[in-house]
């Protein structure tokens, strides 16, 4: 269960709110900022993950409190869609189209600021906000599994398996992360570190929820996952080089280790296993595929972009 | 969709072999390694640095040193 977060503005007030009171209509309630807006749908979309102790999980269907999260959703799909340069022209197969389009990617990197100059606040810092997003890590596109036809099904399950420890639970790499925090003297029981984020980390979460809740949306959440596994191994080679270099805990370099071999292998089975055929059985997604894996490397890019903005001011 | 078994061994092309289940895998050396997860990467590039097992490594090799 999570912890209600701090309000940043008049809606989200009002929601928290219509949260304790079970008055939902909110109807009237405008976001003063994108923040505001971004938290607000954050709070919601928790609703279908882990629910808060103070809050009557049955809200979660609410109908004030879904019509409100389709305003901000549509808020943010338009939002991006419009930014969204299209998806690209390629002769090859997919697969090899896909990679390519990753590799061309020059977007700032995070972790290479780790793994060379991050001090150890930093990385902290970058913990706390990833933690938003990891502490749940790969639970968004669990949403979709049975929403895709039967062969994606089965790649996407077996992805997922692994995701969630193969059927080890200390394995799990929610719990792996969640190990790597504790030993940095962070909380890592429920979302301790939401009112320290960003809009960019609010709006990455947001994203993924967005494309895992919404079946119209599978494609988009299926791309995003291929691209989000596609950035992964070779850079967390980097960010467990960085903790080394600080002599910070092992087991946060454990989880960042994982991932240099675990995504390895995910990447081939997101783009080859579940993005291509399920573009083969439902060619009208591909464009969400591409829209979806879009998301993803733009929604890291402002994150880097402000973080290292930020740090290099200080 | 086909009812025949869907391959355990998949060449990825330019990547990694994709090796489903479990399997123990002499290296050069001989030194045996044990497969851990649902499916495996194994490098054909030769230049992971978690061999036998791919890293990524690949994807930043000149086109001609790619598997
Ligand atoms: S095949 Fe991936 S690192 Fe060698
Ligand atoms: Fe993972
Ligand atoms: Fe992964």
């Amino acid at each position: 269960m999570s912890t209600l977060p701090k309000p940043r503005g008049p809606l989200s007030e009002a929601l928290l709110a219509a949260l304790a009171s079970g008055h939902t209509d909110l109807a009237h309630v405008d976001p003063d900022s994108p923040e505001d807006a971004a938290l607000s749908l954050w709070v919601l979309h928790e609703l279908s993950y882990r629910g808060y102790d103070a809050v009557d999980d049955r809200l979660e269907h609410d109908p004030g409190l879904v019509r409100l999260r389709g305003r901000l959703e549509d808020d943010l799909e338009r939002r991006l869609r419009e930014c969204w340069p299209g998806r690209p022209a390629y002769d090859e197969g997919f697969a090899e189209a896909f990679f390519a389009w990753v590799a061309a990617d020059d977007g700032p990197s995070l972790a290479r600021h780790v793994q060379r100059e991050a001090t150890a606040d930093q990385v902290v810092e970058l913990v706390q906000h990833r933690s938003l997003y990891t502490l749940k890590e790969a639970d968004p596109f669990t949403f979709a599994l049975p929403r895709l036809p039967a062969p994606v099904r089965a790649a996407l399950a077996e992805l997922q398996y692994d995701e969630y420890g193969g059927g080890r639970p200390e394995r799990l790499h929610a719990h792996l992360f969640a190990e790597g925090m504790a030993a940095l003297g962070l909380d890592a029981t429920g979302c301790g570190y939401v009112d320290e984020a960003p809009l960019e980390v609010l709006e990455q979460n947001n994203a993924m929820s967005l494309f895992g809740l919404n079946r119209r949306l599978r494609g988009a959440s299926m791309g995003h996952l291929a691209a989000f596994e596609a950035v992964s191994s070779l850079p967390s080679r980097q960010v467990a080089q960085g903790l080394d270099r600080l002599g910070l805990p092992a087991e946060i370099r454990a989880y960042y280790e994982e991932h240099v071999e675990a995504d390895a292998v995910h990447e081939q089975v997101a783009v080859r296993m579940i993005c291509e055929p399920l573009i083969a059985a439902e060619p009208d997604l591909e464009d969400d595929v591409w829209f979806g894996a879009w998301c993803c490397l733009d929604l890291e890019a402002r994150l880097a972009r402000h973080l290292l903005a930020k740090w290099e001011a200080a | 969709m086909s009812t025949s078994p869907s391959p355990d061994v998949i060449v990825c092309p330019g990547g990694p072999l994709l090796l489903r289940g479990e399997h123990v895998i002499a290296d050069e050396d001989g030194v045996e390694h044990v497969t851990e997860r649902p499916v495996s990467a194994l490098c054909r590039c030769g230049k992971s640095a978690s061999r036998p097992w791919c890293d990524g490594t690949h994807k930043v090799l000149p086109e001609k040193d790619r598997p």
